[in-house]
C-alpha cells in the first residue's frame, strides 16, 4: 500500500491525535497533587526546595488492598550529636487529605528507620521529606498503583 | 471501651550498649478516618490516635505524628540505639485523650 492518505484515512488518524491531545491534557492537571499534600510540604520546610535523595521509601508497587499498605522509610544520616535527622513527613497526594504522618528522631534513635501501614485510596504518589539537623531537607516519593481503595470507598 | 493491650516486641531482650534494638508493636484501634458516613448518611465521628512516643528510661528516643491515613490496628516498627538499662514505655494518645500504653523492659550490659 502506497503511504498516502485519502481523505477518510486522514480524518481518522487526525481524530485519533485529537484524543491522544485530549487525553494527554486530561492527564497533566492529574499529577498535581489533588489534596493538600503540596502544602504540607512547603510548611514543613519553610518553604524550601528539597533535595532528591537520601531518603529511601519503599512501598510496594501494586497495593492489593489500600486499607493497609506497609511503607518503610529510612533516611540515610550517621545519626550523631553533629548530624542527624530530626524529622521525616509522608504525605500522600491523592488522599483526601495529605498528611500521612510524621516521625520524629534524635540521636537516640540511632537510626532513622521506621514502618508503618498507611492507607492510600486510589493509585497516587506517597512522598517523603526529611529534614536534617542542619536545616537541609531531601526527598524521595514512590508512585503505588491500589487496587481496592482504603478509605471506605 | 474495654482496656487496649498493645503488642510489643523488642527484638532482644538484653543489649550491649550502642546496640540497635528493634521495636515491633500493634495496638487494637479502629482509626476511623471522620470521612466515612454510615448508611442513614451520617458522618462516623473521628477517632485517631493522634500521636506516638516511645521512652526508653524517660528519656524520648522516638515519637510520631499520625493522621487519618494510619490504618486500622496500627503497627508501627523502628529502631532505637541501647543505652542504659529500663522500661521501654510506648504510648498511644488517642483524640479524645485517653493514653494506650505498653511496656518492656530492657537491660543494657
Amino acid at each position: 500500500m502506497p503511504l498516502t492518505f485519502n481523505r477518510r484515512q486522514a480524518l481518522t488518524i487526525s481524530a485519533a491525535a485529537l484524543t491522544a491531545a485530549a487525553w494527554g491534557g486530561a492527564i497533566v492537571p492529574a499529577l498535581a497533587a489533588k489534596n493538600d499534600s503540596d502544602e504540607l510540604i512547603k510548611k514543613f520546610t519553610g518553604g524550601k526546595t528539597p533535595a532528591e535523595g537520601r531518603v529511601r521509601l519503599d512501598l510496594p508497587e501494586i497495593a492489593e488492598n489500600g486499607n493497609t499498605v506497609p511503607m518503610t522509610v529510612s533516611v540515610e544520616s550517621p545519626m550523631t550529636d553533629q548530624s542527624y535527622v530530626s524529622d521525616v513527613l509522608i504525605v500522600s497526594d491523592g488522599n483526601p487529605r495529605g498528611g500521612v504522618a510524621t516521625f520524629h528522631f534524635s540521636p537516640a534513635s540511632g537510626v532513622s528507620e521506621a514502618n508503618i501501614r498507611i492507607r492510600l485510596a486510589e493509585t497516587q504518589n506517597v512522598i517523603a521529606v526529611a529534614k536534617m539537623n542542619d536545616g537541609s531537607y531531601f526527598m524521595a516519593s514512590k508512585p503505588v498503583k491500589v487496587t481496592i481503595g482504603g478509605c471506605g470507598g | 471501651m474495654a482496656e487496649v493491650k498493645p503488642r510489643i516486641k523488642l527484638d532482644r531482650k538484653q543489649a550491649k550498649k550502642g546496640d540497635l534494638v528493634e521495636v515491633k508493636a500493634l495496638v487494637s484501634h479502629i482509626m476511623e478516618t471522620g470521612l466515612r458516613k454510615d448508611a442513614s448518611g451520617n458522618i462516623i465521628a473521628r477517632k485517631i490516635l493522634n500521636r506516638f512516643t516511645c521512652t526508653v528510661n524517660g528519656k524520648e528516643v522516638f515519637s510520631a505524628d499520625f493522621e487519618p491515613a494510619i490504618s486500622a490496628n496500627p503497627y508501627i516498627q523502628f529502631k532505637f540505639r541501647a543505652q542504659e538499662s529500663g522500661p521501654v514505655v510506648l504510648t498511644w494518645i488517642d483524640d479524645d485523650g485517653t493514653k494506650i500504653v505498653g511496656e518492656e523492659s530492657l537491660t543494657v550490659t
